[in-house]
């Protein structure tokens, strides 16, 4: 949050690409709205306001800050980032996109442990095969704690029918 | 019947054993989760929200009350000891509190922050009570187009009014707004945006929207930087009491901190940051030890830490009533009545007084829990930052799932907070605030009901809007707080928070 990071009058020449892809992004969204309203146009009634109203006003809001992004991004008006690493980011996505593929076929320990490894392998702790079988008996447990104590059904799997 | 009477019954109906447990799991959960580092209020209540899922409408709030004020608490925990401040709120308590943890007087820190937000909490929450009623009364005259316009304002101060950049901050409520429309239309019954889905036409779940935006997507955020060095976590040495000293240099700092933060709390300016910038400013100007000032000064702490949770007390101001949630936390909060069917405003002080004024009663009773509990369980909240970081994360990510999975067991609405926390950690990445996203789904809706409904009265006619004095000032000063920012940053003036962080190196 220092000063340095926002130089607002930088002496770049070139847009910045980054930028001109989220004002694109804008667009796109303000496209989907006006798209998907169209079909209500006429259930306006007699005052003219209706269900495509609000989201009109909301798209053509997109539309402007769109435009505003791209001068911003011409202008060199958008923070340095800082630079990030891509890897843990992927084990954690693997780790989500695990739970919710599996969290049906296998149920939620098995998933969710999975996730609990994937998670700590991005954060540096990369012995999975310690670290998920520990995560699936803990997740086991919160879903004995769940179902029994609360009464609030988690999703089960072979693992969760044995304790059944 | 007089506040007085109704508080009363309040104490009394938030004293049954039932909600006193209640208030008690909601306290400990909070400042557990609150104290973890870089999770924020707002993320510790949409965590522990599906917590409270089983409970009736009283039970829950109460509970909700305590998580509340417990993550207010645990914040400031955090950053005194670990220099991370979790929200914008605790960076200034983590400027001279951190600095005094390294002195070795993070005893006395952590102490002065507790009873300072005890105080803070106390004064503000009655002063709640009292200003509550009188309010209800003048929004009761309200009608369509001074709601809207007060909301207006709302999403002016929440987005662009604060912060670094207007642009990214309308950016960011616009993004709100837009998946706001997704479902169906309340007043027509026609589906909008959700392109035949049949999991889309109940909207879009606000707390998956939450757990997603701040959990998942500062997760993402964390583990993107790579390996940095560990943060250093400041032991607690030698004795927690303040000295005879640290009490006369902090009562003061705890009632002007408290002066300052409640009003800026229960103004629609959302931001409980600029209290505590303002705070810290004015403690900095009235103190006797101003060279003490970015080495440790404990006023420094006490004023801020009162501001914040003043104005914590003060959001409640309109969320109660008005409905009108002013920061990300009471947009959580909102959400948190909305599956009980409630809609705090005026008409819920008539209709459901116990409940209101339970949930008012039991924000006093949480204060002095917090009060109690934290001091003697420092320690175990300091074991808790030693938690190595794969495995906090982790442990995370598995209770932000588990909340969604316990509340609709759906790949779909898995898939949705994937979604969503990738979108969150490219607005972080990009510098664009997470708030409004969260206040822009939650208030679009109602703000859209207003609109209409004042549009269908004056059979199109916009102007209509402006034409009420109350609706035209508030539309006024909504303008105002768009425009001078705006100009403010155009001539290099920056805002508080750049002066601030700025003076601290």
């Amino acid at each position: 949050m220092s000063l340095d990071k926002t130089p607002s009058t930088s002496m770049q020449r070139r847009p910045d690409w980054a930028a001109l892809v989220i004002a694109a992004i804008l667009l796109v969204l303000a496209g989907v709205i006006l798209f998907d309203v169209s079909r209500l146009r006429d259930l306006g009634g007699y005052s003219q306001v209706g269900p495509a109203t609000v989201p009109g006003w909301i798209a053509y809001g997109l539309i402007g800050l769109a435009i505003w992004t791209v001068v911003a991004a011409f202008r060199g008006d958008f923070p340095v980032r800082e630079k990030q690493e891509v890897k843990p980011v992927v084990w954690i996505v693997a780790g989500l996109a695990a739970q919710m593929l599996l969290i049906r076929p296998l149920g939620f320990s098995i998933a969710t442990g999975i996730l609990f490894g994937l998670t700590a392998a991005g954060f540096g702790a990369r012995r999975l095969w310690i670290s998920i079988p520990i995560a699936i008996v803990i997740c086991l447990a919160i879903w004995w704690v769940f179902s029994v104590v609360l009464s609030l059904s988690l999703p089960a799997g072979p693992l969760e029918n044995l304790l059944q | 019947m007089s506040t007085f009477q109704f508080l009363l019954e309040g104490l009394a109906a938030a004293m049954l054993p039932m909600n006193l447990l209640y208030a008690l799991v909601g306290v400990t959960l909070g400042t557990m989760v609150g104290v973890l580092p870089g999770i924020g209020p707002a993320t510790t209540v949409a965590l522990l929200l599906p917590v409270t899922y089983q409970l009736d409408a009283t039970g829950s709030l109460i509970m909700f009350a305590g998580i509340y004020y417990g993550g207010m608490y645990g914040g400031s925990t955090t950053s005194i000891l670990l220099n991370t401040p979790g929200e914008s709120a605790s960076i200034v308590t983590a400027l001279e509190g951190n600095k005094m943890a390294r002195a070795g007087r993070g005893g006395p820190a952590l102490a002065t922050a507790a009873i300072g937000s005890f105080v803070a909490g106390l004064i503000a929450t009655l002063a709640l009570a009292f200003v509550a009623p009188f309010i209800v009364k003048i929004a009761l005259v309200f009608g369509p187009r001074e709601y809207f316009a007060l909301m207006v304002l709302a999403f002016i101060t929440v987005s662009s009014a604060f912060g670094d950049s207007t642009l990214r901050g309308l950016t960011s409520l616009f993004i709100g707004l837009a998946l706001s429309l997704v479902g169906i239309d309340q007043l027509t019954g026609q589906n909008r945006l959700s392109f035949g889905v049949p999991d889309l036409l109940d909207g879009i779940e606000v707390t998956t929207m939450a757990v997603a935006m701040f959990a998942i997507g500062e997760t993402l955020y964390i583990a993107a930087q790579g390996a940095t060095a560990p943060d250093k976590i400041e032991a607690v040495k030698g004795s927690v009491w303040m000295t005879g000293q640290d009490w006369a240099r902090s009562w003061k700092a705890w009632l002007r901190g408290t002066l300052i933060g409640f009003p800026i709390g229960a103004m629609p300016a959302g931001g409980a940051e600029i209290g505590t910038f303002l705070s810290y400013a004015t403690e900095k100007k009235l103190s006797k030890h101003p060279e003490e000032f970015g080495k440790g000064a404990i006023e420094g702490v006490a004023g801020p830490e009162a501001a914040n949770n003043a104005s914590a007390a003060g959001t409640l101001v309109p969320l109660l009533t008005l409905g009108l949630p002013t920061s990300a936390t009471a947009a959580i909060m909102l959400a948190g009545f909305q599956q009980y069917g409630l809609q705090p405003g005026p008409l819920l002080f008539a209709t459901n007084p116990q409940l209101v004024w339970g949930l008012i009663a039991s924000l006093l009773i949480a204060n002095l829990m917090l009060l109690v509990l934290n001091l003697p369980l420092v320690g175990l909240w300091v074991r808790l930052l030693t938690i190595p970081k794969p495995w906090l994360y982790a442990g995370i990510l598995l209770f932000a799932t588990l909340g969604t999975i316990g509340a609709n067991p759906s790949v779909f609405e898995l898939g949705m907070l994937l979604l969503f926390g990738l979108i969150a950690y490219g607005m972080r990445v990009f510098g664009y605030p997470i708030a409004p996203v969260i206040v822009g789904l939650i208030l679009g809706p109602l703000a859209e009901q207003q609109l209409r409904r004042a549009l269908a009265i004056s059979q199109g006619d916009v102007t209509v809007l402006f034409t009420s004095p109350i609706a035209a000032g508030l539309l006024i000063v909504a303008a105002l707080a768009l425009i001078v920012p705006l100009i403010l940053r155009a001539r290099g003036r920056g805002d508080v928070l750049n002066q601030m962080a700025a003076s601290e190196d």
